[in-house]
């Protein structure tokens, strides 16, 4: 009983620390330092997931967690940093709302996912309850990152969060089948991103990255 | 063993590999065509041998109308396709090895639309709808322009975010499923999730169906998740405007219907209608409003569409025999007509040299077969008889008058604004002085009148099978 509540403890606490790291997201004024937290953040996700896969005995999650590891924490971080040193907007990051109410907003979305998700879930098992309520919680911290910012970048960083937390809820989901799949899914999808903005050069042809910028190239105010 | 079901896989995916090799483009363009024709074949023989169904793939009677509708409008595109990419490469907006990368794309978009419809596991269907949505993503910015690249990249993001949110849902279906048939692949299995649905955890389907209909809810273009539609219709090749409009779209609704179903069967869970009857009546009043103000013809037909969608989902949402019959209808006529409009919208701005409305005028005198396609097409689409919007409009609404007349008033609002709204713009295009360059066009016809010529039958006669089977899919939604 002693190992089932430690380990119970330990996943609480990992997935604890990727809410905790979705707000650390959202005040961060340089690109830079988002790159850095969003690095920690996939850490804690490789993390979670591999104390899973563990707990759970299911050896495919550890695919997931080496995922996370290689491509969300190290090569995906390290292109970024390369690509924002390159266009030249390493400096500061606009938001549309500041930071004291984006803190608030998160708050009240981090409480709304506890109270709709602990309420619906009663009879499902402890764990997966609490995994689910903090994915919930990663989910949409991710979405309010991505309204709140206007900087291409930012808003990538925002979704590969978002995304951080659906892994969480697919892994939480005891023996669910897909999981490697749906990850590596994801990972293109996000190389994808990445690559996007690298090759597309938005800078080159929208001159910024940032998105109010491409706004003036809506068709309709010509 | 290869079946129909493995077949309307294999074709697209086999063809989307050999066009990755072949260089010349005429080749290519023609090839599509046949490939798109195959496929088509293919479909239509799974009404005659029905493949059985396993733990992947599925064929039942809702699916096979899906397919079909797809796999044939897809190939009609492509023929339609073949002229206005060659109409292009000699313009010099594309370069053959775009085309080359064009083609291949378009049969990927095939093989992943089919896929999605027969999938039969949840997990497999997020993932085929995610890839159609890259493909898409890809083709709309095949034009590198300003434009092209920002409504890529919008379409990108908002399709990102909306594919998250349905996978949290997908997510959220297998933990209500897990504790009634067990861990593992079976509990994502539809054929499997549908005889235990009444077992499951109500308030978790509650919130999974939350989460999926706000996730392929963008898909379909529902208001307020709509805003990458109108741009990623205007900047893309037309071509793909006809399948994202004619196709694409229905695919995210069938994802939508299939989960609906499954929400219908627990009798404890939200009933999943109003959600889907308030989510329709908004984009369809608010598209039909915001067509007054558009200057761009693609752009139009991208709200007409959204007002459209915004019906058929009011349609599902509603529920009962006749309204699902009255969807079904108007979703097989939306897709046939909003792509014969395309088609025509597609050799008009190639022949006038751009999409704004105030560079075209008199099309019926300078080019008359586009312009009159285009104003059968819009008289089609606005809902006026004897055309078969008209049939499937009139029962969406009187289905709904019986039961709630507040609703359908609101409903028939909806469609008269959007009528005034494409007639203004249709009397500028298609009459008055001609305006801007009248050269001849090099046009393909016989699709454009095909969808033309099937919309109007069906306006008038619907073959008895045709309603039969109409009826037993309405019959399966509840």
């Amino acid at each position: 009983m002693l190992r089932g509540n430690l380990s119970f403890d330990i996943a609480h606490l990992l997935a604890g620390s990727l809410v905790l790291l979705s707000f650390m997201q959202l005040y961060q004024y340089r690109l830079y330092a988002l790159l850095n937290v969003y690095a920690l953040h996939a850490l804690a996700l490789a993390a979670s997931v591999g104390w899973q896969a563990f707990i759970q005995g299911a050896p495919h999650l550890y695919v997931t967690a080496v995922i996370a590891l290689v491509f969300k924490a190290i090569i995906i971080p390290t292109a970024l940093h390369r690509i924002i040193v390159r266009l030249g907007i390493h400096r500061e990051i606009e938001t549309v709302v500041g930071v004291g109410p984006t803190m608030l907003l998160g708050m009240g979305l981090v409480a709304l996912s506890m109270v709709v998700m602990l309420r619906v879930t009663a009879a499902a098992d402890p764990l997966a309850r609490e995994d689910l309520a903090f994915a919930l919680a990663v989910v949409l911290l991710g979405l309010l990152m991505m309204v709140t910012r206007r900087n291409a970048v930012s808003q990538v960083v925002g979704f590969m969060s978002l995304e951080n937390g659906l892994v969480l809820a697919a892994t939480g989901a005891k023996g669910m089948p897909l999981v490697v799949e749906i990850s590596v899914a994801f990972s293109v999808l996000i190389a994808f991103i990445v690559i996007g903005i690298f090759l597309f050069r938005i800078r080159e042809r929208f001159d910024t990255v940032d998105i109010q910028a491409l706004d003036r190239f809506r068709g309709e105010r010509q | 063993m290869i079946d129909g079901l493995m077949g309307v896989l294999i074709i697209p995916i086999v063809a989307a590999t050999l066009f990755t090799l072949l260089p010349r483009y005429r080749l290519t363009a023609r090839l599509n065509i046949v490939a798109a024709f195959l496929t088509f074949v293919t479909a239509s023989s799974l009404f005659v041998v029905e493949p059985r169904s396993g733990p992947y793939l599925l064929v039942d009677d809702l699916n096979k109308v899906f397919i079909v509708l797809t796999t044939f409008v897809g190939f009609t595109t492509s023929v339609f396709s073949a002229s206005y990419i060659g109409h292009e490469i000699e313009n010099g907006r594309l370069t053959p090895a775009s085309v080359r990368f064009y083609h291949a794309m378009y049969q990927v978009l095939m093989f992943a639309m089919n896929l999605a419809l027969v999938a039969n596991n949840i997990g497999l269907m997020w993932v085929a709808i995610e890839v159609a949505t890259l493909t898409t993503v890809l083709m709309v910015g095949i034009y590198r322009t300003h434009e092209a690249l920002e409504a890529a990249w919008k379409y990108f993001i908002l399709g990102s975010v909306g594919i998250a949110l349905a996978l949290f849902g997908t997510i959220l279906v297998y933990m209500a499923a897990r504790p009634v048939i067990g861990e593992g692949i079976d509990a994502m299995v539809w054929s499997t999730l549908v005889k235990h649905a009444s077992q499951f955890d109500p308030a978790l389907l509650n919130v999974a169906f939350v989460f999926l209909l706000l996730g392929y809810g963008t898909k379909v273009g529902l208001a307020p998740l709509h805003a990458w539609l109108p741009d990623a219709h205007a900047e893309g090749p037309t071509p793909i405007s006809a399948v994202l409009s004619g196709l694409l779209l229905n695919v995210a609704l069938y994802a939508l219907l299939r989960f609906k179903m499954l929400l219908a069967l627990n009798p404890a869970a939200i009933a999943p209608g109003p959600l889907m009857v308030i989510m329709g009546l908004i984009s369809c009043l608010f598209a039909a409003f915001m067509l007054y103000r558009r200057r761009d013809i693609k752009r139009m037909f991208a709200y007409s569409s959204i007002e459209h969608m915004g019906i058929i989902v009011f349609a599902f949402g509603m529920g009962g025999v006749l309204a699902n019959f009255a969807g079904l209808l108007h979703m097989t006529m939306h897709s046939l007509t909003k792509s014969a409009i395309f088609f025509a919208v597609g050799h008009i701005a190639q022949v006038k040299g751009t999409q704004k409305i105030a560079d075209m005028g008199g099309l019926t005198v300078t080019n008359p077969l586009l312009g009159w396609g285009l104003v059968l097409g819009v008289v089609a689409i606005a809902g006026l008889p004897p055309l078969g919007i008209f049939m499937s409009e009139f029962l969406v609404v009187s289905s709904t008058f019986a039961r709630e007349p507040w609703l359908a008033i609101i409903l028939a609002l909806g469609i008269l604004v959007a009528l005034g709204g494409l007639f203004l713009r249709l009397n500028s295009i298609a009459f008055g002085a001609p305006r801007g360059p009248t050269a001849k066009a090099e046009a393909s016809y016989v699709p454009m009148f095909l969808h033309l010529a099937l919309v109007f039958i069906a306006g008038i006669y619907m073959p008895a099978p045709l309603v039969k089977g109409f009826e037993n899919v309405a019959r399966l939604l509840g």
